[in-house]
């Protein structure tokens, strides 16, 4: 995956856990809790989702490299490089 | 003991397997409309089931439903349609003192095995095991939800009654209003239970699953031919008000809650025992003040198995056999068995018949069970008796638990 592409997928779970959110229009240097509804659980859902998907490991005291689009994508980079996308929304 | 406070129906919201409206269900019960339909669920295959078809996008965001369960998106359904119905403004109510009270037979097969499923996927990795497991499986769940959603701050739990659950709600609710701890309850019974392949699995152990090439005439209480249950799922909440608060505001009043009983056989896991539901009748009726012939229903639990019916006739022939204008029918044979919502939808569907002196029928009654004889047993369709003042529901369940309402037009 390129860096564009692990964008795509870190949006495309977002949409799966936040169904009622406009996520297209994200902007990737702000937190993500303060432009979307998403509380911890919602949080935890997008570790597993990781896991799930990927099989992405987040320990704990990395989720704060979450906190914001363009964070994501420089924390989950390196680790999805050799991965391919799997899309579930249309995000 | 001092008088009771009186307390009356003002709303019902509900999700039937043929209908997600009291106007919608009452118009199928008269017009002979099953709700049952082919059904498959993992492990068991294919079957029959009765299935709410409800928007449930209605009264939830997306992420609602993707967090909760099906029994608590159902109850949100069924406490919003009561709200609407009974014209309230729940901004005028302290949210402290509106309390919400589904009866449920059971709770949290459905997400269990949902989670087993999806973990075995991963060899049982239970990394994979969801943080939703536990709010999703908390026997107060359904109840739960439904103060998320609508902002509620007062007590809600469910009432686990097995099926006889689904009056459990209602009678709680008035209980507490009566202890002038609440002024308003959200109650009665939700069901998800067509959602777990245990349930179907173990109907069909004991030989109690039913079995019927053309799914609407599956369920077919009091018949000969009659071989077992079919799973439903379904809610009912009604909203529950003290007479004088209803009067003050001018509410539309279904009816009134006349009595009530609850009891157990202490007997049998499964097997029902006339004596209790004897005893449970009679006790609704004391509580009522009400002699058997005054009643005007009799709204029957009958699940369409062999030995439970007959049992359950019996009782009916015991206790209101010298009634001349007793009048008996069934909704389970219209929409199979809801389980914790049973009883709750089944009173549901004949509150109308206080207004229009109809009673809806019990339907695929081909050929009546000589064990299952009753005295007006209305049949197959429905029957306009000229007025009906009182009615009986009945609801019984696993380890010999037994509840009975009474309800009536408001006595001046």
């Amino acid at each position: 995956m390129t860096e564009e592409e692990v964008a795509l997928a870190v949006k495309d779970i977002i949409q799966t856990v936040a169904p009622d959110e406009d996520v297209s229009s994200l902007d990737p240097e702000q937190r993500l809790r303060e432009q979307i509804d998403l509380d911890s659980m919602d949080f935890l859902d997008i570790v597993m989702e990781l896991r799930k998907l990927y099989g992405v490991q987040v320990p704990e005291e990395d989720y704060k490299e979450l906190a914001t689009l363009a964070g994501c994508v420089r924390y989950l980079h390196p680790k999805l490089a050799a991965k391919s996308l799997h899309c579930a929304t249309s995000a | 003991m001092p008088e009771l406070a009186r307390v009356v129906i003002t709303g019902v919201g509900l999700t039937a397997p043929n209908g997600n409206s009291l106007a919608e269900f009452r118009a199928s019960l008269l017009a002979g409309r099953s709700g049952v339909q082919p059904y498959e669920i993992r492990h068991v295959g294919k079957t029959l089931a009765g299935v709410c078809h409800f928007d449930a996008l209605r009264h939830q965001s997306k992420k609602e439903l993707r967090r909760g369960t099906r029994a608590g998106s159902i109850a949100v359904y069924c406490a919003s349609e009561a709200v609407a119905d009974a014209g309230l403004d729940l901004a005028r109510y302290d949210p402290q003192r509106v309390g919400v009270f589904p009866g449920i037979t059971e709770h949290g097969n459905v997400e269990t095995e949902n989670e087993i499923a999806e973990v075995a996927k991963y060899q049982f990795d239970l990394s994979f095991w969801s943080h939703h497991h536990n709010p999703r499986t908390v026997a107060n769940n359904p109840a739960g939800e439904v103060t998320l959603n609508l902002g509620l701050k007062g007590p809600a739990y469910c009432l686990g009654g097995a099926c006889a659950a689904g009056n459990l709600g209602l009678i709680h609710g008035a209980q507490l209003l009566r202890l002038g701890e609440i002024d308003l309850a959200l109650c009665g019974g939700v069901s998800e239970s067509i959602r777990t392949f245990g349930i179907f699995a173990s109907f069909a152990a004991e030989g109690a699953l039913a079995k019927h090439a053309e799914p609407s005439k599956a369920s077919r209480p009091f018949d000969r031919h009659r071989n077992g249950i079919v799973v439903a799922e379904g809610g009912c909440l009604y909203a529950l008000e003290r007479l004088e608060d209803a009067q003050r505001r001018g509410a539309r009043i279904y009816a009134e809650l006349l009595g009530h009983c609850v009891n157990s056989d202490g007997t049998d896991f499964v097997l029902p025992d006339a004596a209790g539901q004897n005893a449970c009748i009679r006790g609704a009726l004391a509580s009522a003040r009400l002699e058997p012939q005054c009643i005007d229903l009799v709204s029957t639990h009958a699940t369409s198995t062999p030995s439970g019916d007959a049992i359950e006739a019996r009782v009916v022939r015991e206790v209101f056999g010298d009634g001349q204008r007793t009048h008996v029918n069934n909704t389970k044979s219209f929409i199979g068995h809801a389980m914790g919502a049973a009883g709750a939808l089944e009173l549901a569907g004949n509150l109308p018949s206080l207004a229009d002196g109809v009673v809806h029928p019990t339907i695929n009654l081909d050929e009546l069970d000589p064990a299952c004889e009753m005295r007006n047993l209305v049949a197959n369709e429905p029957r306009n008796v000229g007025r009906v003042d009182t009615i009986l529901n009945m609801s019984f369940g696993m380890l010999g638990i037994n509840s009975a309402v009474v309800v009536g037009r408001p006595r001046a």
